[in-house]
């Protein structure tokens, strides 16, 4: 039995799941709340990013189930020792991808390479030469690299190609066949239903983002048990094995960073707007104080501070990742902590205007206390702009962890994440040959995450903001709705 | 006016004190000196005589907030405190903890920072403006919509991408301009180039959808509906009267950020070798040297301050109708 192991963030992203949880079931019971997400369910850019979101955040969760396999008991130990667990701390996600995390070359290899991509002294026939060697696990199932390699590579792609096609086309017909039970017609009049757009859930757009999901999984999974599929890095990792690891770092820090400014943004930006006077210029003058230091330096302070925390304490953490893990988890509550200013002064905005209007005054009059006024009658009137500042946000906050890692203050450098990815790629873009594809890989992948939260992120607003409804794009004639998803995805799959 | 500016000048200055309060409790009583001399040091094996030196040496070795050992005013004078705290208000930053003059070094640095600053804020501001009155010139057909989508493409891409990008596109490939660096005279435009090119790239996304929905907000106001049954030309309407009202607003609102300029670009001076301000900051993270963050954090607030005063003050300026008390 291998020993669970529950880190700071994996807690808080169950949370996270169980709140979201809540959240949808108020919303479904809630007629209100129902009608406004219905006009994000029937926008087809939102709905595709929405698939792909979906992907990204059961990629992370499955990144979030931490575990130490068992070692094998050593030799002449007692039956009756205790177990021993193993140093490292794996997720499920590690343990499905055992294979390519554990082939590790030596050094950099090209994306699909079978060769090394510097030369090193080898022995052949018993002559030293400097030659590219041979890679331990990329291309290692050639005999002949030179003249197989174009063929076992097109094979494998077009299998995984079919593969995928087939799964896409599965999942067309599945949906299909569901719609039509529910609506009591046949399949080939629903599939054409939802192939002219007439269904009301945009599931044509959804669909083909599925569609081009399954094809590039398929492509990858018939290639990743062979070749590096994005190369491998300095050390020798695979490239790709970075990228999907760097998904949870990113929603960890989008989402956990986000939900630890609500506190202090509803509490603080309630009570300012509810009682005026001295508390609001209290309020006002924290708010104002941490809102003037440049947020890079204030963010700075606080890492540094942690860090010698961390430095000074090490028995409190029994093996690398959670260290590295807290360290995570501080940078997420610091970003939260530093970040509530915006938020809370729009909650005060609405508050004082919600204060003066009758039905508040009515409360009053009889006799609700205040903490039941605010509670009852401001946060439920103030929530829609919470949500749309809580998807807003995770986006900017994605990409500013990147530049966090950049300046020294972000993750520790031996979590992954897009951040650290792109550190590495400077100097990688410098040298000679270049070394291009972290810096594909890292970009296609946090481009795909952010424009689809981007894509979400206005969809809601313009549901929950009746203003943003006016700056829509509007068309003179309806368009061919494809989605902007799948188009930003297909240079990933094209390389 | 002049008692309202007052005012806010006071309220600046209390503004000031809480920041420079919360810095010092974040640097000296959350972290001991200590701390910071191990850090500073670095390596585990640190031994107390090297930490208590390296405290001397930088007179951390006072007490916080209250030297009972000296007489009269010195029982204040003398602390971590009035050295490190109450002088900023002076604009006298001391030494920094690898022993060099911080203001000497800000005044240096200030030059590279506003050369890639303003231009970068001038030239961005004219690109976004025309950018986005495109859009709105060409509303309601394909080309706002892909001007749209264009847009938040942009915004979905890290600053750094383009920096990487364009860094080994423009100066390793094609060598138009250097990688990296900063010289006075003409050389000043080469270096520069790249860098304020980026910088404008990298913000015109957010920007260009921002001041689109402010030129839309105008668009569908009276006045010009009004001038459009007046049987004004498009041209005339969109660039004559929307654009006219709708640069108070965007006027008024980056008057907050002008005084930041100063501060510099921090990521974009750091990858560019630019000696300004942002990559000093940088370098003193990176270094961990304590003092230049405070003093860039002392720097920053107050100058974010200035920013918020000039706001108000521009609001009434733009705008007759707004009186402020």
């Amino acid at each position: 039995m291998p020993k669970l192991v529950f880190l700071a963030t994996d807690l808080a992203l169950y949370g996270l799941v169980a709140v979201i949880a809540f959240y949808i079931w108020h919303a479904l019971r809630t007629p209100t709340l129902r009608q406004t997400w219905r006009s994000v369910l029937h926008d087809a850019a939102a709905m595709s990013a929405g698939v792909v979101l979906m992907l990204f955040l059961v990629i992370a969760m499955l990144d979030s189930f931490h575990f130490r396999p068992l070692l094998p008991a050593a030799p002449g130990a007692a039956a009756d020792a205790a177990p021993a667990y193993s140093t490292r701390t794996l997720s499920v996600l590690d343990a499905l991808l055992a294979g390519p995390r554990e082939s590790r070359e030596k050094t950099y290899s090209v994306p699909l390479g079978t060769h090394q991509y510097s030369k090193e002294s080898m022995l052949v026939d018993g002559k030293s030469v400097r030659d590219f060697p041979r890679l331990q696990f990329g291309g290692a199932h050639l005999k002949d690299p030179a003249g197989e390699w174009r063929g076992d590579v097109i094979t494998r792609s077009l299998t995984g190609l079919l593969g995928g096609a087939l799964t896409a086309a599965a999942l067309w017909l599945v949906v299909a066949a569901l719609r039509a039970r529910s609506a009591k017609t046949g399949v080939g009049t629903s599939l054409r239903a939802i192939w002219n757009r007439t269904t009301e859930v945009p599931w044509r757009a959804m669909l083909l983002t599925a569609t081009v999901i399954a094809l590039f999984a398929g492509w990858v999974a018939a290639l990743w048990p062979y070749y590096h599929v994005f190369g491998t890095d300095q050390t020798g990792n695979d490239v790709l094995f970075q990228a999907i690891k760097s998904i949870r770092t990113a929603v960890v820090i989008g989402s956990l960073a986000t939900i630890a400014t609500l506190p202090f943004a509803i509490v603080f930006g309630i009570l300012a707007g509810y009682y005026k006077g001295r508390v609001d210029d209290g309020i006002q003058y924290v708010y104002t104080v941490l809102s003037s230091i440049p947020s890079v330096l204030l963010i700075a302070a606080f890492v540094l501070m942690i860090q010698v925390f961390i430095d000074k304490n090490p028995q409190l953490f029994d093996t690398g990742l959670e260290r590295a893990d807290i360290r995570l988890f501080l940078l997420a509550a610091i970003l939260g902590i530093t970040g509530w200013a915006g938020l809370a002064r729009l909650l005060r905005a609405e508050t004082l205007k919600l204060g003066e209007l009758d039905y508040v005054q009515a409360a009053r009059a009889f006799g609700v206390s205040d903490a039941g006024i605010m509670r009852r009658h401001i946060l439920p009137n103030v929530t829609h702009i919470v949500v749309i500042v809580a998807v807003l946000d995770f986006s900017g906050l994605v990409l500013y962890e990147a530049v966090l890692s950049y300046v020294g203050v972000g993750v520790d450098p031996t979590t992954n994440s897009f951040g650290t990815m792109i550190n590495s790629a400077r100097n990688e873009m410098s040298r000679d040959p270049i070394v291009y594809w972290t810096l594909l890989a890292a970009f296609a992948f946090m481009v795909t995450l952010v424009l689809s939260m981007t894509l979400f992120a206005s969809a809601v607003r313009e549901a929950f903001d009746p203003r943003a409804r006016a700056f829509r794009v509007r068309r003179a004639k309806p368009g061919p709705a494809t989605p902007a998803v799948p188009a930003v995805i297909v240079p990933a799959a094209g390389t | 006016m002049i008692n309202y500016i007052v005012r806010r000048i006071g309220y600046g200055v209390l503004i000031l004190i809480g920041v420079n309060l919360f810095t010092f409790m974040l640097f000296f009583t959350v972290n001991t000196p200590d701390d910071m001399a191990r850090m500073n040091i670095g390596g585990k094996r640190v031994t107390q005589d090297a930490i208590e030196k390296w405290k001397v040496e930088r007179g951390y070795n006072k007490p916080l907030l209250w030297n009972a050992d000296k007489p009269g005013i010195a029982k204040l004078t003398d602390t971590i405190f009035y050295e490190r705290s109450v002088q900023l208000f002076a604009f006298r930053f001391g030494a920094s903890d690898s022993g060099r003059d911080i203001g000497h070094e800000l005044r240096e640095r200030v030059g590279p920072s506003i050369a890639l600053a303003i231009p970068t804020f001038l030239l961005g501001i004219f690109v976004v403006i025309v950018f986005s009155l495109l859009m709105v010139f060409f509303r309601n057909t394909y080309l706002e919509f892909w001007g749209v989508t264009f847009a938040v493409f942009l915004l979905s891409i890290s600053g750094l991408f383009y920096i990487i990008v364009g860094q080994f596109f423009f100066s390793k490939t094609l060598k138009l301009v250097p990688i990296s660096g900063f010289s006075g005279g003409w050389d000043l435009f080469v270096f520069l180039a790249l860098p304020i090119v980026i910088g404008i790239v990298s913000r015109l996304g957010g920007e260009a959808l921002f001041y689109r929905t402010m030129f839309l907000e105008e668009v569908g106001k009276d006045y010009v509906r009004t001038a459009r049954s007046k049987g004004l030309s498009e041209n005339v309407v969109l660039f004559r009267h929307v654009l006219r009202n709708a640069l108070l607003p965007i006027l008024t609102s980056t008057v907050a950020v002008l005084p930041l300029l100063f501060l510099g670009a921090l990521i974009m001076e750091s990858f560019f070798g630019i000696p300004g301000l942002g990559s000093y900051t940088i370098d003193a993270i990176n270094a961990q040297d304590f003092a230049v963050v405070r003093s860039m954090v002392f720097v920053g607030s107050a100058l974010y301050i200035v920013g918020l005063i000039l706001t108000d003050i521009s609001y009434t300026v733009a705008d007759p109708r707004i009186r402020l008390s």
